[in-house]
């Protein structure tokens, strides 16, 4: 593994914001923590960087032991990098400054050539000189990355990289910023709050819950194989339908039978809720079942219908744009599935949708 | 975008607040009216090249004394845990509450020839000991160091404290460690906190006249007395005086200039500044160092004052000086009051209004800080009590003999129009450096939430600031209690404040019946320096 | 205790509005005093105790009370103005901010060459300036005039206060008075030669350095001396009449005058006229170890301890005239 975390514990007092978090990344690719505010992604991430340390527990960078029993490496020991939410530039360097300011090691004439040349990766060439007051967040945000790759660190951490940024920049950046660490083969670690964002840049998403990695695996897995209720609900928009596990192992629902691929234990007396994600319920005029639409949202490309089945359940729909229904209308629908997962039934709860 | 028309409540209550300080500046510009061009000659000739090469190795001194010690002791406490720390935290901001002059006094009877020291060395050690000689311009230098480096300090440590945690987290995952993060980082960053403090620092020196006058040292200042009291040319001395205001606001100009377009406003305060734990020789060498500066800067120096007055305090103590304390507190405190008033409407004014022109015009209203209080006190004292003349003359005109008299010149009212003149600077410092850290978006958030104005400032800017208020409000007043050459010639009739006390007695060179007024100048001083030292604690 | 000093100074801070009846009743004199509270306090009490005239005064520095008078003009509440030495008395009148007072009782109670000549100002108490030295490295005999310091036996033994302060303007003012500016330049330039140290700030400090043995020979105001001997008989420092059968030794004077625009001129110059006779210039002096103006009073026994003197003639109004050449001059000289 090239940085790999076993079994962290870092206690506050009372709480516990790492509670024997286990995770490695190979070398070039991109990992991602997922997970409410509060989860301990972003003390995990300190952890690595050497900002916190820990009770318990190891880090490792390319098989050196940055943290673990009797050691702590200080931080510029590391050869750690990391952007901060709040990019954290100095504001008495210009652009050019921030980012020669890690790579003191090097000579002038090679400092001025290593932070031209991250300036030019980033593409602010331009804004070389400018202080970073007169920078966009966007300039800003890429400014901070720079700043962090320039001394080749073997791992980059970011913190949060987009939360201080505007949704139609968002998305950009984040395409950019995954080519810009792919084309330069660096591995790297991100936190986020943001599914969307975890997605997009990420090659490996853990999902962390109360200092918990609730679940390590590709987002595909993450969204379609959620390993419990809250990955399910956290990774995308669910609901859930109750079951009943049939003899054959076949699942009989309401929207008709399925089969069970890939699910956890059912109660003893075969009744499970099944996971249904909204484009696993499709639009379909044949389909003998008709559910009442009793919430609809506009998505562009689609509509998120919520339909209400006879049963009074209610499930997500995502159906393309040009059926365009209005609520209250019956609709027909089926089910497509290719992963079913089963989780056991909450008792006493009744509830199947959650958004 | 068109441009808007300039808010006029804003850009009146800025030229409003000009007015005190320019008022003597005008003094000045009208005496330049008054031929002195003899008394010029002489200065020129005689006198100005070497007191100006002083007042400028003095400034130079203090400036560097100030920062440097000012600096290092909130780096070591701000960013080191060491034996005695939380109590040094505050302990470092006493000496603010010691009148220069008193310092000055101190230091040389302890420390001449014939002091106890030297006394003593030479009996014990060796006859031809000598110590560096105190009344000097590097003795000088060294009392003005000593108490005035809680500027710089208090400032500094809140820029650490506040923003020192992201800025060395940074640092440090870009390969630096804790002494090149700090030397590289965060004392870049702390520039304009620093900046600040040694400003104050110095517009105090150029316009000290106790501790160089104690310590027979020439400066520009003791020139303007030379000229006025010497050579009756009150003319001579307001000219120069308008010159060393100058010399003030080119300083405060240069220094705005050579920070150029960085903008430091707007860090966020990140967590705790994580402290290095200090052990062995390290961390005895750290209590060692601020025992010695509490020592010779506050403690040495009030067991010193206690000693004398100890001798007089069966003769001198009496009812009376709960009276002086009484209203030297009422007087500092209201004082405070209003310059922390004008300095937050003079620095909200100031923030709804960014034009170039009203920036200048809100400096000027600040120079006074740097004009020699005595100077200041009759430069204003002439407007006010012409004013009161032309008023008192309509009145005779009106009613004849049985017209009240008069007296503007000698109230309260005058008082504290002399105190805006002098300490608004002291008052929008910290207000000032408050404001850059709110945010704009939250005065456009509070707009659309309709609050707008006066509303704004009062529901938004008010609870932000309370930490700065609160600190302006401690400076001024710490300020204002060992303010002597306003209340001196502006007090009503009978109006004995403990400074007064302390004049009345020092100015027959009776020293130490002065110490018994001025031990009570700094054990009242010293409770809301203390309060103040608190709030820093708390606010960081 | 201090609550209710400070809420009573509110209400005061509150209601302390621009409208003083200062000095519109006879029974009510106002002051400007460059004198201390602690000096004048008492003699002004037992004014108000023996005539029922109330004294309201306030104090600062002589050169600040003047340009107040100036600036307040004809609506200035004061009567008096009352200096520490004859130079801003000069200055004062000089201004015309002082008026003439024909008073047969002041004119007779002090003596000529301490009042203006025209009246307008009196001298109250006489502070002399003159010559100490160490009776254990010095002998009397070595010593004469302050000229004599400025000759090359006394180099490196003499200490001197700064020229900042008036009392050696007035003393170097005479001296150009009685020897004109070359001659007096000389001797100056002549002291400075001879300093053992830099300049004090004060003639305690320099008094100390002499018991010190920092230096042996200075120049003083003789009270400055007088209040250490009081608390330290043994002191080892002396005093010496400087210019005896030389021109006298230099004197200035603590002195007062009536304002030009006093509403109360005959109470003031009742009260002037007190001041120059009988106890009260007993008690004036003896306060701070001075010599009374009124020759007729009698002198602090401390003080006639250090014997009689001859004192300078010429009229103290010169030392205000000649201060501002004395300044130039010393600043050429380089005495600091």
């Amino acid at each position: 593994m090239w940085l790999e975390m076993r079994g962290a514990v870092r206690r506050f007092g009372e709480r516990r914001a790492l509670d024997g978090v286990s995770f490695g990344l190979a070398e070039g690719e991109i990992g991602c923590l997922l997970g409410p505010s509060g989860c301990g992604k972003t003390t995990a991430l300190r952890s690595i960087a050497g900002l916190e340390s820990l009770d318990a527990g190891a880090i490792l960078s390319r098989g050196r032991v940055l943290e673990g029993p009797g050691v702590h490496l200080p931080p510029h020991e590391r050869g750690i990098g990391l952007v901060f939410q709040d990019h954290a530039l100095f504001p008495h360097l210009t652009a050019r400054g921030n980012v020669e300011f890690g790579l003191q090691q090097l000579g002038r004439t090679e400092r001025a050539a290593r932070a031209g040349e991250m300036l030019d990766l980033v593409g602010l060439a331009d804004c070389a000189e400018a202080y970073p007051s007169q920078l966009s967040g966007g300039q800003q945000q890429r400014v901070a990355v720079a700043r962090a790759l320039a001394p080749r660190p073997a791992t980059l951490l970011l913190d949060e990289p987009f939360s201080s940024l505007d949704v139609a920049l968002r998305e950009r950046l984040v395409g950019e910023l995954r080519a810009l660490l792919k084309s330069l083969g660096a591995t790297a670690l991100v936190v986020t709050h943001d599914q969307q964002d975890a997605f997009a840049l990420a090659d490996r998403v853990g999902l962390m819950r109360d200092g918990c990695l609730v679940q390590w695996g590709t987002p595909y897995d993450l969204y379609h194989r959620p390993v419990t209720r809250f990955a399910a609900e956290f990774v995308g928009q669910a609901s859930f339908l109750p079951a009943q596990r049939g003899d054959n192992g076949e699942l009989q629902t309401e929207l008709g039978p399925l089969v069970d691929g890939h699910g956890a234990g059912a109660a003893r007396d075969g009744a499970v809720d099944v996971l249904l994600r909204p484009d696993d319920v499709v639009h379909d005029d044949r389909a003998p079942l008709k559910a009442r639409i009793v919430e609809r949202v506009f998505r562009g490309a689609e509509f998120l219908y919520t339909v209400e089945l006879p049963s009074g359940r209610r499930v997500l729909s995502l159906v393309p744009s040009h059926h365009d229904h209005r609520v209250g209308e019956s609709i027909g629908v089926r089910l497509v599935t290719d992963h079913v997962v089963t989780f056991p039934p909450l008792r006493g709860v009744t509830t199947s949708v959650a958004t | 975008m068109r441009p808007s028309p300039p808010r006029l409540a804003a850009v009146a209550a800025v030229t409003l607040l000009a007015v005190p300080a320019m008022l003597p500046l005008l003094s000045a510009a009208a005496a330049w009216a008054v031929p002195a061009g003899e008394i010029w000659q002489h200065q020129l000739a005689h006198v100005l090249p070497r007191v100006a090469g002083n007042t400028l190795l003095l400034l130079a001194l203090v400036a560097v004394g100030t920062g440097v010690l000012g600096t290092a002791l909130a780096w070591l406490v701000a960013g080191h845990e060491f034996p005695g720390r939380r109590v040094f935290a505050w302990a470092l901001l006493l000496p603010l509450a010691v009148p220069g002059y008193v310092l000055a006094v101190v230091f040389a009877g302890a420390l001449d020839f014939a002091g106890p020291l030297q006394s003593w060395l030479r009996e014990a050690v060796t006859p031809g000991l000598r110590l560096p000689p105190i009344r000097s311009l590097g003795g000088a230098a060294l009392v003005l160091t000593l108490c005035l480096y809680p500027y710089v300090y208090m400032l500094a440590r809140v820029a650490f404290e506040t923003t020192g945690a992201r800025t060395l987290e940074a640092a440090q995952t870009l390969g630096h460690d804790r002494r090149s993060a700090f030397r590289r980082a965060l004392l870049p960053l702390a520039r304009p906190a620093i900046a600040a403090g040694v400003g104050l620092a110095c517009m105090e020196t150029l316009a000290d006249f106790g501790v160089v006058a104690a310590l027979n040292v020439d400066t520009f200042t003791t020139a303007i007395y030379r000229a006025w009291y010497g050579m009756y040319s009150i003319a001579a001395a307001l000219q120069m005086a308008a010159l060393l205001a100058l010399l003030a606001l080119a300083g405060v100009w240069l220094e705005r200039r050579l920070r150029g377009s960085r903008s430091f406003a707007g860090q966020r305060p990140s967590g705790a500044l994580p402290r290095l734990r200090l052990t062995g020789a390290r961390a005895i060498a750290a209590t060692a160092l601020v025992v010695v500066v509490l020592g010779v800067s506050f403690v040495l120096p009030m067991a010193q004052l206690l000693a004398w007055a100890a001798r007089h305090v069966a003769t001198d103590l009496d009812a009376r000086y709960w009276a002086f304390a009484g209203r030297s507190v009422a007087l500092a405190a209201s004082g405070a009051l209003v310059v922390v008033v004008a300095a937050l409407v003079h620095g909200y004014a100031l923030r709804l209004e960014r034009r170039p022109w009203l920036r200048a015009l809100g400096r000027l209203g600040t120079a006074g800080y740097a004009v020699p209080g005595t100077v200041l006190a009759v430069g204003l004292f002439a407007p006010v009590a012409g004013l009161n003349n032309w008023l008192q003359a309509r009145l005779d005109l009106a009613l004849g003999a049985s017209a009240p008299q008069l007296f503007l010149q000698g109230t309260l009212l005058t008082m504290f129009v002399a105190y805006l003149a002098r300490f608004l600077a002291v008052g929008t410092g910290p207000i000032e450096s408050g404001m850059e850290r709110i945010h704009r978006n939250l005065d456009e958030a509070a707009v659309l939430l309709g609050a707008r104005g006066a509303t704004r400032l009062r529901r938004l800017h008010l609870p932000l600031l309370r930490g700065s208020l609160l600190a302006a409000a401690v400076l001024v007043f710490v300020d204002l209690m060992k303010e002597l050459p306003i209340t001196l010639m502006t007090r009503p009739f009978g109006f004995e404040t403990l400074a007064v006390r302390v004049f009345e007695m020092a100015a027959e060179g009776e020293w130490e019946r002065a110490a018994l007024p001025s031990v009570f100048i700094v054990a009242v001083g010293v409770l809301p320096v203390v309060l103040l030292a608190r709030r820093v604690t708390h606010v960081a | 205790m201090l609550l209710t000093a400070l809420a009573r100074n509110a209400v005061l801070l509150g209601l302390c509005a621009g409208i003083l009846p200062v000095s519109a009743h006879a029974d009510t004199l106002v002051v400007y005093s460059a004198r201390n509270e602690q000096l004048i306090k008492p003699i002004f009490d037992a004014y108000q105790k023996e005539t029922g005239v109330e004294i309201k005064f306030t104090t600062g520095d002589a050169a600040v009370l003047v340009e107040r008078l100036a600036a307040e003009g004809r609506n200035s509440p004061a009567d008096i103005l009352m200096t520490v030495d004859a130079g801003e008395l000069w200055n004062a009148a000089q201004r015309g901010l002082l008026r003439p007072v024909q008073s047969p009782t002041l004119a007779r109670n002090i003596p000529k060459h301490l009042r203006d000549p025209q009246n307008r100002w009196f001298g109250l108490s006489q502070r002399a300036r003159t010559i100490v030295y160490s009776p254990q490295r010095v002998d009397a005999k070595q010593l004469s005039t302050y000229d004599q310091l400025a000759t090359p036996p006394w180099h490196g033994k003499l200490c001197l206060r700064t020229s900042k302060k008036v009392y050696n303007q007035s003393l170097v003012a005479t001296m150009i008075a009685a020897q004109g500016e070359q001659k007096t330049e000389q001797v100056v330039r002549g002291w400075v030669g001879n300093l053992a140290t830099d300049v004090f700030a004060n003639d305690t400090q320099l008094l100390e350095a002499i018991a010190a043995g920092q230096c042996d020979v200075g120049i003083v105001n003789t009270y400055y001396y007088g209040r250490i001997v009081k608390d330290r008989p043994d002191f080892p420092v002396k005093v010496f009449w400087a210019n005896q059968g030389a021109g006298g030794t230099h004197v200035n004077v603590s002195g007062a005058g009536v304002t030009q625009h006093s509403r109360n001129v005959k109470a003031a110059t009742r009260f002037l006229e007190w001041l120059s006779s009988g106890k009260a210039q007993q008690h004036f002096a003896a306060v701070n170890m001075e010599f009374p103006a009124n020759p007729a009073a009698a002198i602090d026994p401390v003080v006639a301890s250090w014997g009689r003197f001859e004192a300078s003639p010429i009229n103290v109004a010169e030392a205000g005239r000649l201060q501002p050449a004395a300044v130039r001059l010393m600043d050429r000289a380089g005495y600091r």
